[in-house]
This record gives C-alpha cells, structure tokens and sequence, in this order.
C-alpha cells in the first residue's frame, strides 16, 4: 500500500479552490439519499454535521456527554487564530501559513497548512453571524490579542470561554438542524466498532451507555471528530472522557495512524498537588501576554516570591530569547521549565514549579484591566490553590495537553479506509510536531465547517456504494465482538481497578515518553507496557453489570485501549531518532539544549499500519517537501 | 512544609438502581481525604474503594472537571452545586468542609429531569429547548466580513455574560417550581443583545417559552433560587429581559 497525500498541483496558493473546482458535485436532489454518521460534537463535529445537514445530507451524530454542547472542545479559553490583519500588524494568510510550518518544526503538510490559514478568516466571519460573542473595541470593531510563537496579534477571543461560545455557535447550529429533523443526536452512544464493508468504512457500532445495549448505525461514509489522546498520560488537561477508542477501534481495521509520539506538553498549568488528582488544570497561555516568568537565580531559594529581590531573579525566557520572550512556543516554555526545575530551582513545596508574574502588568495597566482580560482565569487559580494572584505569582508547571498525532488523513481529509473521514484534534494533519496556540480550534471549525463539506461530497459523488443495511452479516460480527470484550471485562474480577492501571501507565508515560525522551527509556517502556497489558486481562476488577450505565466499565474499555495504543507511541517516538517540535530526544540536541531535527533522514510523516495486538506496527512513510517555507533550524532568539 | 490535615467525612448519598427504583439515601465513609482535593476527586475516591469490595461505585456524571462544561450537577447538603456561590461542584473543594461532617449528596430532582441512576439525571430537555429556536439562522457559507457588524464594547460584554450559561441546570433544581427560566432567559438575552439576533428576535422566545412548557418545567415566581445557585451567576434581569421579549412576542405576533 502506498500512501498517496492526494495534494493537488499547482502553486500553493490555487491549489484548494482549484480542488474545490475539481472535486465532482453530488446533486442537490441526491444528496438526501446519504446517510451520513459523525461521531464526535466537539467543534469539529459539530460544525460538520450541521454544515452538512444545511447541504441536505442526512446525518446522524453521536456522543459520549449527554448533550453535544458539553463536548471538550468546551474547555478552549485563549481564543481562535485568523490572519484578518483587523491591528494592521502585517499579518497575512502567508505569515500564518509560515508560523504554523515552522511552529511545527517542519513536520507538517505545507498544502494543508495552507488552507488552513486560507479558510481561517471565513471562520471568524461565520462565528460572528452566528452571534459568538467574542470581545470588541470601544468602537464595535473585534479585539485581538497575541499568543505564542507569532509576532503578530491575531487572536480571536471570548474572555477566556473562546472554546465554550465557538461550540456553542456550533452546537446551536446543530441545534437548529435537530429541530429541522435533518439531524438525528444520539448522545450518551460510545463507538465501540468502526463497520467496514467491501473495503469502505458503512457504519458503527456503539453501546448505548445507558442501557448498555449494542446499537448498530449503517451509512454512507463515518467522519470522526473524536478529539484527542492526552488521557492517555492519565494527567491531562482533557476531560474525563476523552479517549483514543474511536481512533484505536478504526486504526484496527485499517486506518493508518500518524506520528503517535507527538504530544504537546502545555506550559502554563497549575501544578499537580496530590495523588487523589483526576486531572490537571490549564491556565490559558493568553497569560504569558502580560505575565513574567521567572525562577530564582539560586538554587533551593525558598524565600517567598516577593522577598526575592529583582536582580536575583532569573527571568529566563525573556533572557534566552529576547525577541520573542514570554511568548515563545509551548514546547520551547515547557522545556525550559523543566530545565529550571532539574536544576533545582523549581519554587512552590514540591519544587515542580516556576512563577508565572503580573505584578508589572498591574503596575502598568492597573487591576481592573488585567481582571477584565483574565478575570476568570485568576479566578479559577485562586480557588484551586487557594492563592491570590493579584498578590502574589501563579505557579506554573507543564502538563500534557494536545496530541498531534492522530488518525492519517490525506488532503481530503479521507484516512486510509475509504469512507472513514477524520476531523479535528483527532486527525494528525495541520500541526506537525508542535501545534501552535490558537490554533486548534481554527482547524477544528475549518475542517468541520470549511474542508469536510466540500471533500466528503467528493467522495460520495465518486464512490460507488451499494445499499448497507445494519442488518448485514458485518454488524453482527462486530457487535458480538463489542458484547464479548464487555463480557470478558466483567469475568476477569481481579484484585485492580482500571483508575490504578490507568494511574501507573500514565506515570510510565510521563517519565519515559513525556516532555524529554531517549532510547534506553523508551525501550524499558516498551517492556513494560506488554506486560502490564497482561497483567491488565487477569487482574482488572470491574464490578456492576453491562446492562446498564457503568462508568467503572467505560472506564475500563478505555483504559484497555491505552494499553495497546502506547505500545505504538513508545514505539514511533523510539524510531524517530531527532528531535522537533513536542518530541525531545535526548540524545538529538544542539549545544544550547535545543531540538535538533534530522531533515535527511525524518522529513517524513510516519503512518503506522496495524499488524495485531502485540506485533509490530509496519511503518509508512509520507515523505514531506518544504517548497515554500525553507526548511531552517526553529530560532526564537 | 506541613503536611495538610486530611479529612474523614460521613456521606448520606442518594443511591438509585434506576428510573423504576424509589431510591434511598445510603451511608458511606469517605476517608483520608485532602482538602485540596474536589468533591468530584471525593467522589472518585469513595468509587475506588466500592469497587475495591467488589461494590458498585456510585454514578455521577462530570467531564471537563473546570466549571465550563455543564456536566457535573449534584445537590449538596441541599444546594445545587454546593455550598459555595458562582462554582459548578467539580470546582468545590473540600477545604470548603470540616473534618468530621456529615454531607448529603442528591441529584438535581425535577419532572423534566427524569432520574437515570444514583446521581444522574436526563437534561436532555434542555437540548430540545435550544432546538426549538435557540439559534441564529445561518448556514455555513460566506457571511459579510466580521467587523461589518460592528457591536459596542458595553453589548459585547452584556451579550457575553448571557452566553456564559453551561446548561447545567442548577436553576431548576434550586427553583421550588422546577421552572427553566434562567436557563432559557441567559439564550434569549444573548441574541436579542446582539444585531445578529435581531431577525428572528419573536419567534426565538415564542418558540423557547413553547418548548420549556411542554417539557414540563414550571413557572416562575420570583423566588431567586436560581440566581443563588447558578454557577456563571446569571443575573435575574436576564428573566426580566425574557418577560419583555416574550410580551412583545405576543403583542405582535409575527416578526
Ligand atoms: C483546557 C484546554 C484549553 C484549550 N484552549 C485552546 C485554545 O485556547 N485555543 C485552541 O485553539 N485550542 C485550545 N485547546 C485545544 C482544543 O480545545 C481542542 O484541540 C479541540 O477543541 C478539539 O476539538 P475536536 O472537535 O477535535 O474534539 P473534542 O472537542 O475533544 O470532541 C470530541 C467529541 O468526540 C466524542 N467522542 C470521543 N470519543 C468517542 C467515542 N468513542 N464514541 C462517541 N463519541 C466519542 C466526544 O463525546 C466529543 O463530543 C484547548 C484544550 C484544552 C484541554
Ligand atoms: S442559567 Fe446558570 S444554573 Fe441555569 S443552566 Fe445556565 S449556568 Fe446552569
Ligand atoms: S464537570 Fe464540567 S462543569 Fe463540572
């Protein structure tokens, strides 16, 4: 099998509305004899399935919360990037094309990024008919502000709830399409099976989470808006129910899946305190615009902060790399933090942590203002430290955050299945080894709202697709093999709780195949991780029944599934030897202890097809041009 | 660094097979709690040590565990969301309790929140609400250019604290009339704040009012509960606001 990306010819710019052009038209009097299934409500999903029910697509759509509007896109606070140029900053679609490249450090697909920034000011415009309410000037105009790794002001955003009102456009949008009856919700339903007949992904099965039954969806084509793996770390900023299941499930029959070992880590989280925490917290990097961060030049310091006088502190981004400071990108802050805390000038009782300051903000814009800008965030940190950060600085720690990896999609967003679209966080197309902030919510709206509608008409119109109904001998076999895996769960009775082997995967993950990595840990990993795997299907106790709702149960599923799907993340970080972007290796750095890629030998996407559980993955590589950006050693000096 | 007191508590926790069980209210002990930890985190350790007997741990529902998702719910020791003003239950800390209380935990009981188990209910009305109107109707395509709809600074911020609603529906559990108001109120305001809304200004808030009746929600009469109990304390005025929006749907009754 080859992998074929499907980017069209010509120059970069003209390549989408040339593709738009190309693409074959699915009739309008046909098009509501598709059934279309979206599994996913976050941004991506749900942009999608309401754009495409406003086409005239049928279309059914599926979730884990009990409403679309709860997905964990919800959570987004920082904002939506476009290169609307509204400050007159010099932005333009090519700067935003060029920061998202090299913020990627060369690992991405250039036509892709590309269309990205294209479609990002048609994402702002549609947010705002909708009546997203994002933040304006006194004269009505939208504001902006900066994030990391740009130089201009381009964000979009709505206090800090930018996540929350964008899905609520979209939602409400998918809202109005369930009124219309040209949508169908199934909330609380968990893909459990991707259906492919005749080598064409035609359907889904899930459990139903509240009665427990097994619920078979038959369809023209599937898109998955799944979101991403974080949890996988078992501290993550994600929400409890993020997961890699769908992903999983479908890369079992077939799809490829790219770049595993591509995970951000995020720079400014509270740290962890205790052993009883379920998750971690995120404080929008939109901090770091008017925060300082800083550790003491000595080490072991435990004086409090503001007895530290100025020259003893080392504000170290602002000195490493003077012209972006503060605002460097996450994994360049994330690392750096790590530094200062192995060589033991971490603050707070644990000494994982380094300060996050505004007492100069204050200083110069006053109280009122900074609470306006981040009033909640200040806020939310207070009541989870119990510290006021008025008076005296946050302490941040990095925590896992984003995937980039993700399911392999080509141009039209089309995995390896045929059929099997991927969208959002899920897919591992825009971001290459490092996504930039802002940014995921842009590509979550552009592929649901901007790519998807244009691409899956593509698809339909040339596919030739028999009838499949759930009834076909597929179903069955998938939905028994959905019952089985639920019964053997419940058999096993063991002596551990998923939430333990959960607790000890992610702390394995954490230490070996985290922020820093090299070969002799991820090769200890990947010894381990089999044989916890084992140990999982004979000693995982879960209790209550399959007939009903069972959240020990779904848990248990999940955690399942990261048992087999780390195995790959160790394995493709360890294939990978250079560093770029979230994937530090150890052993591939430059004198100054930055990421050192290796252009010769790992330009390439890695897309990794399933060979069966325990055997090894076989690698496939998309080979990566950099025709318009040139390919440069990332500085943000 | 001094090791943070631990907290032993005595929970009396609502516990229900399903919709046909009456329920009951069940004793447990949660142990060797930190007070730093939330109530979900409480929670999560109570479940482990159920399922480490071989019980069945208690179903609760939450996700985003920040305050922005709207699905953790819970009534504790009587108050929607507990003790503590403009916080959802998965930012309650347990700093917040004493060693040695007792807390009674329930779900958020209405006709139109039907019970599902233990401590979740079905919202789902909520999403029919919306359906029915709450939105502005227009499809994915090429609207006019963003800053064409130009939108004070003072209504951006307005229509912002409206849209701050996370449609967990503590304001009917509070309301002894289990009436949706503040939910469906926080939506219309939003739109009718916003030159976007402005079209379909009658239709939305005769169309939302119609559907959270037939839903089963009850009327308001000023009783303020929910107010106190909303998380993103939407104000009351946004309820004022619906009256008059409503009333102006009904005076002329085609936009
Ligand atoms: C705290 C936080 C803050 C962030 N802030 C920003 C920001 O400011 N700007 C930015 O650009 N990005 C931000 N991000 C990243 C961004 O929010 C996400 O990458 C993005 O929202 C993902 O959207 P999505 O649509 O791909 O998936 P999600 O929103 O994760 O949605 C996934 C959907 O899939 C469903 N699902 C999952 N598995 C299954 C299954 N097996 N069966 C059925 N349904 C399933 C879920 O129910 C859900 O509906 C932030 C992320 C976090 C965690
Ligand atoms: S108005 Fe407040 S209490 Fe009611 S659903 Fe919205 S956020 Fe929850
Ligand atoms: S779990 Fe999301 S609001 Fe509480």
């Amino acid at each position: 099998m080859t992998l074929d990306p499907k980017v069209p010819e010509g120059p970069i710019e003209q390549k989408w509305d040339k593709h738009r052009f190309n693409l074959k038209l699915v009739n309008p009097a046909n098009k509501r004899k598709f059934e279309i299934l979206v599994v996913g409500t976050g941004l991506a999903g749900s942009s999608a399935a309401a754009s495409l029910a406003e086409l005239g697509y049928n279309v059914k759509v599926f979730c884990i919360q009990d409403s679309p509007r709860r997905a964990h896109s919800i959570a987004a606070q920082g904002g939506i990037n476009a290169a609307k140029n509204y400050p007159n900053d010099g932005d333009s679609i090519w700067r935003l094309f060029y920061d998202t490249v090299k913020g990627g450090d060369f690992r991405s697909r250039e036509a892709n990024v590309y269309r990205l920034a294209q479609v990002s000011n048609n994402i702002i415009d549609q947010c705002v008919a909708q009546g997203v309410p994002f933040a304006r000037e006194y004269g009505g105009t939208l504001s902006n502000r900066s994030f990391g790794g740009a130089q201009v002001s381009r964000t979009f955003y709505a206090r800090g709830q930018t996540g929350q009102q964008l899905l609520l456009g979209a939602y409400q949008a998918l809202m109005r399409q369930v009124g219309r009856g040209q949508v169908q919700m199934f909330p609380r339903r968990e893909l459990l099976e991707l259906v492919v007949v005749d080598g064409a992904a035609r359907g889904i099965v899930c459990r139903n989470l509240i009665t427990g039954k097994t619920e078979s969806y038959a369809g023209h084509a599937v898109l998955l808006c799944t979101g991403g793996y974080g949890n996988v770390f078992y501290l993550s900023t994600n929400a409890m129910a993020s997961n890699v299941s769908a992903t999983w499930r479908a890369h079992k029959k077939g799809a490829f899946f790219a770049n595993p070992c591509y995970t951000q880590i995020h720079p400014t989280c509270i740290p962890v305190s205790g052993d009883y925490q379920s998750k971690l917290t995120l404080m929008s990097e939109s901090l770091r615009n008017d925060g300082r961060v800083w550790v003491p030049k000595k080490k072991g310091d435990t004086r409090a902060p503001r007895q530290i006088p100025e020259e003893e502190r080392d504000y170290y981004l602002e000195r490493k790399y003077p012209s972006f400071g503060n605002l460097v990108p996450r994994d360049v802050a994330s690392r750096n933090a790590k530094q200062m805390t192995d060589e033991g000038r971490g603050v707070g009782e644990t000494g994982l942590s380094v300060y996050l300051d505004f007492s100069d903000a204050i200083k110069r814009l006053g109280e009122e203002k900074i609470k306006e800008k981040y009033g909640n965030l200040f806020d939310m940190y207070h009541h989870i430290t119990s510290e006021n950060p008025y008076q005296v600085p946050m302490r941040i720690y990095p925590a896992v955050h984003y995937t980039m990896g993700g399911l392999w999609v080509d141009y039209n967003l089309m995995t390896t299945i045929p059929g099997l679209f991927c969208l959002g966080e899920a897919n591992f197309s825009d971001h290459g080894a490092n996504r930039l902030g802002a940014s995921a919510l842009m590509q979550g709206l552009s592929d649901g709202y901007f790519v998807a509608p244009y691409t899956l008409g593509g698809y339909l119109a040339s596919a030739k697709l028999g009838a499949v109904q759930s009834g076909h001998p597929a179903f069955r076999e998938a939905e028994r093999a959905v019952e089985e895996r639920i019964k053997t769960l419940l058999a096993v009775k063991g002596k551990k709780t998923a939430v333990e082997f959960h607790r000890d995967l992610g702390r394995l993950l954490w230490d070996d195949c985290g922020m820093a990595r090299n070969a002799k840990g991820l090769k200890e990993a990947l010894a381990k991780i089999p044989a916890m795997r084992e140990e999982f299907w004979k000693n995982v106790d879960v209790t209550g029944s399959g007939e009903e709702l069972n959240m020990t149960l779904e848990r248990a599923g999940r955690v399942a599934d990261y048992l087999e799907f780390s195995e790959l993340m160790v394995r493709d970080a360890l294939h990978r030897e250079e560093s770029c972007g979230g994937h530090f290796r150890e052993e591939y750095q430059t004198a100054d202890g930055e990421a050192k890629r290796d252009d010769e030998k790992f330009s390439y996407v890695a897309a990794w097809e399933f060979k069966g559980v325990g055997q090894d993955a076989q690698l496939h590589k998309e080979p990566l041009a950099f025709e318009n950006v040139h390919l440069a050693q990332r500085s943000y000096a | 660094m001094n090791e943070k007191k631990k907290l032993n508590l005595t929970l009396k926790i609502w516990r229900q097979k399903g919709p046909g069980d009456a329920g009951r209210f069940v004793e447990c002990k949660a142990e060797n709690i930190s007070p730093d930890a939330s109530f979900l985190e409480m929670l999560d350790v109570v479940n482990e040590g159920l399922v480490k007997r071989g019980e069945e741990a208690i179903a609760f529902d939450s996700d985003c565990r920040e305050g922005i998702c709207g699905m953790c719910s819970l009534v504790i020791n009587g108050k929607p969301h507990g003790p503590e003003l403009g916080t959802a239950t998965c930012q309650l800390h347990m700093r917040t309790f004493q060693d040695g209380d007792t807390i009674t935990v329930e779900p958020f009981r209405a006709k139109a929140f039907p019970p599902v188990k233990d401590l979740v209910v079905d919202r789902s009305a909520f999403d029919r609400i919306v359906a029915a109107g709450g939105f502005v109707s227009v499809n994915t395509g090429n609207p006019q250019d963003a800053n064409s709809i130009l939108i004070g600074h003072a209504v951006a911020e307005k229509a912002m604290d409206a849209a701050a609603c996370i449609g967990c529906g503590a304001c009917v559990a509070a309301c002894p009339n289990a009436s949706a108001m503040l939910f469906v109120a926080a939506k219309v305001s939003h739109l009718a704040l916003l030159p976007q809304g402005q079209p379909e200004r009658m239709r939305r808030v005769a169309q939302m009012r119609a559907q959270m009746d037939a839903e089963g929600f009850g009327n308001c009469s000023n009783e303020y509960a929910c107010e106190a109990a909303c998380p993103k304390e939407i104000s009351v005025r946004a309820i004022a606001r619906l009256n008059r929006e409503y009333l102006k749907a009904s005076l002329c009754s085609e936009e």
